[in-house]
Formats: structure tokens, sequence, C-alpha cells
């Protein structure tokens, strides 16, 4: 089958989701209204508070939400053949991660533009608040070190893009000091540091960097994770504006160029699909289908990652309620569009089914640099571009988006563990310093400790990763549905995702609780452990916020 | 196309990637501004609450220059009225 029919079918049915479905949701199930005054508006105070015009809203949210986890889940799930991990992604970004963002950031403008984990808290209960914190933890720890292994992996397989990597760093402390220090206006330094970003490319390849075979006992996977995380320490003490910020902001770009050159080159090269459309001869050790695949790809199909932008930033700056669709809805599109094009890239990136047979060899193996190989393929016979060049690309494209997230992931922990030291009174925790050091900590133990010496722990909790992700949807999803109950509104399209997330969720946690078991993977059975019992307080609290919101809604008016 | 209208243009998108570029951190960088402010506001007044400054003859000057964004200040730290008894904001 020719690629140019998956991704015409893809971008159809996503664009008739936008058109029809997401109208349908706007205009039935929220009910949105122009008229109504946004936080962004009742109250500004020009800080968080500020109407801001929806196709930067959208670009944010686009950005924000598309990142390494739509490249590395795909990569993992073609596994089972293409189609089910096409249908899912396309399925679930217009039926699941398009409803739950939208939902999201109407829930949190229609209350004052509040968190979602603090709406837990008002609309489902404290105990449901509590819970949400506990996933949000688990989430954080996970997602740092499943990103270091991610980065460690690529970086050992593409020497050659060790140094635009770290250029990147460069030019994003140059944009920003030019930008806050200087008060450069921001298109030149931005055309000037992308242009930079790629012809250090070519540095890259004439300079390979390779780590010695062995240091301190540690091979050159384990270093990488090490000098992650000691760069992770430093960069999320530093200033926002100085780090984080520009390196958000070359990421949206890159994101832009990337998808362009990726659809494009797809278009042009026209590339056949060898994978099979469903796997019937899986490797050994491949576990089930249903319902890893549902996990496995999180991010890609619905992530609830999506639901802390929308309620964190986004609501606050929603300029006309209306606005919630084209922001949440289209820009949840982002993320599956980018799982899309993974999706071909792995199945399609392959001369033969034989040589895709040998890449697919064992699970859990496969991730940024299938995606890698296959992309670069498509796009050098797309583009004339050398496959060396559009390999160093794209591993240079997926490195910064794990590492920007891993920048931010670790900035995040550190104020959850500042917070709780000011609410159990450990003056020690509340210590900036300390704190970035424990997270940091916590999360080299999970990648070393649940992989042995070789730090391949991140890859083994992926599927983990994404189970905490889908609960956190999950939790977003049943805050939605009960303000729908509370309103006398049809919930069925908030609760049937949101009912199906927590409960594959529960399944996959349940399998592969066994499964590390028997594997003798402890630390990470013990994870897992908080996470089916998280997940069954999850079931819990819905049912019973439910009952009781139904019973409310049902009793007559006095 | 006119030498205005390509001007124009580059406005529009340097608008855009300025908004893009500002619009998500536009809270966090504000808010690591007003805890300098705070800061330094905090010196300014420390005379009245106590503390020993060496450099009040000088920073005498800058008060009235603060007084709004003291008035700012304690309503945002939840008191009504100045927490200074000499001094009344409000």
């Amino acid at each position: 089958m020719s690629a140019n029919v998956l991704a015409v079918i893809g971008l159809v049915a996503v664009a008739l989701g936008y058109r029809f479905y997401s109208k349908f949701i706007a205009e039935k199930i929220y009910q949105l209204d122009p008229d109504f005054e946004t936080p962004a508006h009742s109250m500004r105070d020009d800080v968080d508070f500020i109407p801001t015009n929806r196709v930067v809203l959208w670009g944010h949210h686009f950005t924000a939400v598309a990142g390494a986890a739509p490249i590395i889940g795909p990569a993992i799930a073609v596994i089972w053949g293409w189609l089910p991990a096409f249908l899912w992604v396309i399925g679930g970004t217009v039926f699941f991660a398009g409803v739950h963002d939208f939902g999201a950031i109407w829930a949190s403008v229609r209350n004052k533009g509040t968190s979602v984990g603090a709406l837990t808290g008002a609309v489902v209960g404290p105990r449901a608040r509590t819970l949400f914190m506990i996933v949000i933890f688990l989430l954080l720890l996970m997602v740092n070190a499943v990103f270091a292994v991610a980065i460690s992996n690529a970086l050992v397989e593409a020497p050659s893009a060790v140094i635009p990597v770290w250029s990147a760093v460069a030019v994003a402390v140059v944009i920003g000091v030019l930008i806050y220090k200087m008060g450069v206006p921001i298109l030149w330094p931005t055309v000037v540091g992308t242009i930079i970003l790629y012809a250090v490319i070519y540095l890259g390849e004439a300079v390979p960097v390779a780590l010695p075979q062995t240091f301190l006992g540690l091979g050159p996977g384990p270093q990488w994770i090490l000098i992650l995380f000691v760069y992770a320490l430093v960069a999320s003490l530093l200033p926002v504006w100085l780090l984080l910020q520009p390196r958000d902001y070359i990421n949206g770009i890159q994101l832009f160029i990337g998808l362009g050159l990726l659809f494009g080159a797809v278009f042009i090269a026209n590339p056949t699909i060898v994978a099979p459309a469903f796997n019937t001869n899986v490797p050994e050790g491949t576990p089930p289908l249903f319902p890893l695949l549902f996990v496995t790809i999180a991010c890609g199909a619905i992530s609830g990652f999506h639901g802390l932008v929308a309620s964190g930033t986004t609501s606050k700056q929603l300029d006309k309620e209306t606005d919630a669709r084209f922001v949440g809805y289209l820009g949840s599109l982002g993320e599956g569009l980018l799982a899309l094009v993974v999706i071909i890239a792995v199945s399609a990136g392959f001369a033969s089914l034989g040589e895709w047979e040998a890449t697919y060899s064992s699970f859990g193996t496969t991730g940024i640099s299938t995606f890698v190989a296959g992309g670069s393929t498509i796009i050098s016979s797309g583009t004339g571009l050398s496959r060396e060049f559009a390999g160093t690309l794209l591993a240079v494209m997926a490195v910064l988006f794990a590492g920007t997230t891993m920048d931010a992931g670790v900035r995040l922990q550190r104020y959850i563990i500042q917070e709780w030291g000011t609410i159990y009174e450990i003056p020690a925790l509340q210590n900036g310093y300390i704190a970035t050091f424990a997270a940091v900590a916590a999360c080299v133990a999970l990648a070393f400790g649940a992989g042995g010496a070789d730090g391949q722990g991140g890859m083994l909790i992926w599927p983990l990763f994404g189970v905490t992700n889908q609960l956190l949807a999950g939790l977003t999803l049943l805050v939605v549905s009960v303000m729908l109950v509370k309103l006398r509104r049809r919930f069925i399209f908030t609760l049937v995702p949101m009912v199906f997330v927590t409960a594959v969720s529960f399944l996959a946690a349940l399998y592969q609780l066994w499964d590390l078991f028997v594997s003798g993977q402890y630390m990470l059975a013990g994870i897992d452990v908080v996470i089916v019992i998280a997940s069954i307080f999850v079931l819990l609290e819905s049912a019973a916020a439910f009952t009781r919101e139904r019973r409310i809604a049902a009793a007559p008016a006095r | 196309m006119q030498w205005t209208d390509i001007r124009k243009t580059l406005r529009g998108w340097g608008y855009l990637a300025s908004e893009f570029y500002h619009a998500p951190y536009r809270g966090t960088v504000a808010r690591a501004k007003r805890e300098q402010d705070d800061l330094f506001m905090l010196l300014i007044f420390s005379e009245m609450m106590g503390v020993p400054n060496p450099a009040t003859y000088y920073t005498l000057e800058l008060q009235p220059i603060l007084m709004e964004r003291f008035h700012q200040w304690h309503t945002r730290m939840g008191m009504e009225h100045s927490p200074l008894d000499e001094f009344r904001c409000c």
C-alpha cells in the first residue's frame, strides 16, 4: 500500500473531525458562548490573565503538546502492525484527545482559569485531588527517566547529532540574552538562529562525537544519562528566560519545519508500506495488543499532559470562549499528525519486509532511532538531501523535543518537592538546590535502578509512563464529565473516553505487574502497584461522583 | 510588491513570533520580576520595619516613587491596610 493513501486518509479523517465532530461538541455539549466573559478579561492582570490572539495560543498549544513521546510511542507500537496503531492514533485524536484538550480548556475557562488539579478538588472532591497529585508526581518521575534513556540511546546511535544537539543549547541561550538583555526584535534572532541550527548539522556530520566505550565501568549509554541529568540539574536552576523559554521557542519552530518536511517528503517520495497491516508474526516476548497498544501510544492518541497545558496557561489567555475549539481541538491534532507521520516513517521507511522484521525483532527496543532510520530514507528520497543529513536532522529534532521536556520536568518536580517541604515543614526541602538535587537523584535512581548498570530502565517503563499519562487524562475527563452532569447535559462523549482510557490503563498496569515480577524488576513492580491502586481509585471515585451528581441532578428543584 | 507591503508583512510576522515567544512565559517572567521588586522594596522600607539600613539617606528619596507599589504589595499579601504603624498607606 502506498504511504500517500495512509497520509491522506489520516489528514482527511482529522479534518472531518475538526469540521464536524468538534463543532457538534462545541455547540451541543460544551455550548460555547461568544459573549461569555473569559478569565482573560474578567481577571485581567496583564501577567497570567491576558487576552491573546487565538493563532498564537493555538501555536503554543500545538507545540507544547507535541514532543518526543508521540515519536517514541508509535515507533514501538508498530510492532503489532501499522493498522492498529493508525486506527488508534486517528480515532484517539478525533474522539479522545480533541475532546479532552478542548474540554480541559472549557472547564478551566468556566472556573476562573483554575488548573485541572484544583478543579479536581473543587468539582469531584478532595480525595480525587490527592489522587491527581500522586499521578502527576509519578508521571514526572517517569518522564525524566524515560526521556534521559531515549536521548542517550539516540546520541549513542547517532554520534553526528551530538554537536548539533548541544549547540542548540548555546543558540537558545544567545537568543534569550539578545531578547531579554538587549531588547533585540525577535524576528532576526529567530531566522539567524534557525539557520545556524541547521548549518551545525553539517559540522556534526564532519565531527561525530562518541563517548569512550567504558568510563568508570559505565558504557556510553549510562555515561550520557549521567551527563544529561547533570545538565538537567543545572538547566532547571537557571532563570526561565535564559534557557527554557528560548529552547521551547526553537522547538516550536523545529516542529513546524519537521512536520512540513516529513509530510512533504512522504507526498513526493510516496514510499510503499512494507510493514504488515496486522503483524501475525510478532517476536517472542511481545505483550498482547490489547491493552498494551493503548498505553504504548498515549501521546499521539490521548495524553493527560495536555490537560496541564490547557488549564495551566491556555485557559488564562483565551480571548473568547468560542476560541477554545480552535485552540484546544485543533491544537491537539498536532500531536496526532506527528504520530501519524511517525507511523508512516517506521512502516514505509524500510526497503523490505525482511529489513522491517529485522528492526522489529523484539518489543521495546525500537524508538527514536527507528524513526530516524525510516524517516531519513523517506526524506532523502523525497527531497534529495543525503540520508545522513536527514538522519542527523531528525535525530536532533527528536532529541531537542525530549530535552526540553526533561528541562521542564525536572523544574516541575523541584516545585512539587519544595511544596512538600512547605506542607510538611521540612526546611531542607524548601531549598531550591536541595529540592532539585532530590528530584534529579530520584530520576537517576529510576533510570539506573530499573534496568541495572546499563541504564536501560527508561524503556522498560515506557508502557508504565503511558499508563500514568492515560490515568491523568482519565481524571481530566472525569472533571469535564462531572461538570456536564451538573449542567444536565449529555456526558456520554466525555464519559466513554474516560472509562475507556482508565480501564485500559488498569488492565495494562495489571498485565505488566505480572510481567515485572516474573522478570525480577521489583522496583518497577512497586511503582506499578501504586499505579494499579491509583487507577482503581480513579474508577471508584468516578463512580461515586457520578452517582452523587446524578442523584442531585435528578432530584426535583425545591 | 511595494516596499511598505514587505515591511508590513515583516511586522506581522515579527508580532506573531514575539507573541509566540512571550505568551507562554509571560506569567513566569513577571512573577520572577515581582519577587525581585519586592526584595528591592523591602530594602527601601527596611528602616521602618526596624532593620537598620546604612543607605537610608538615599533610599528615603525613593519612597514616594514606590508608594503605589507598596499599596499593591500589601493588598497582594492579604493585608487591607499598611502593616507598618508609622507608615499609613491607605
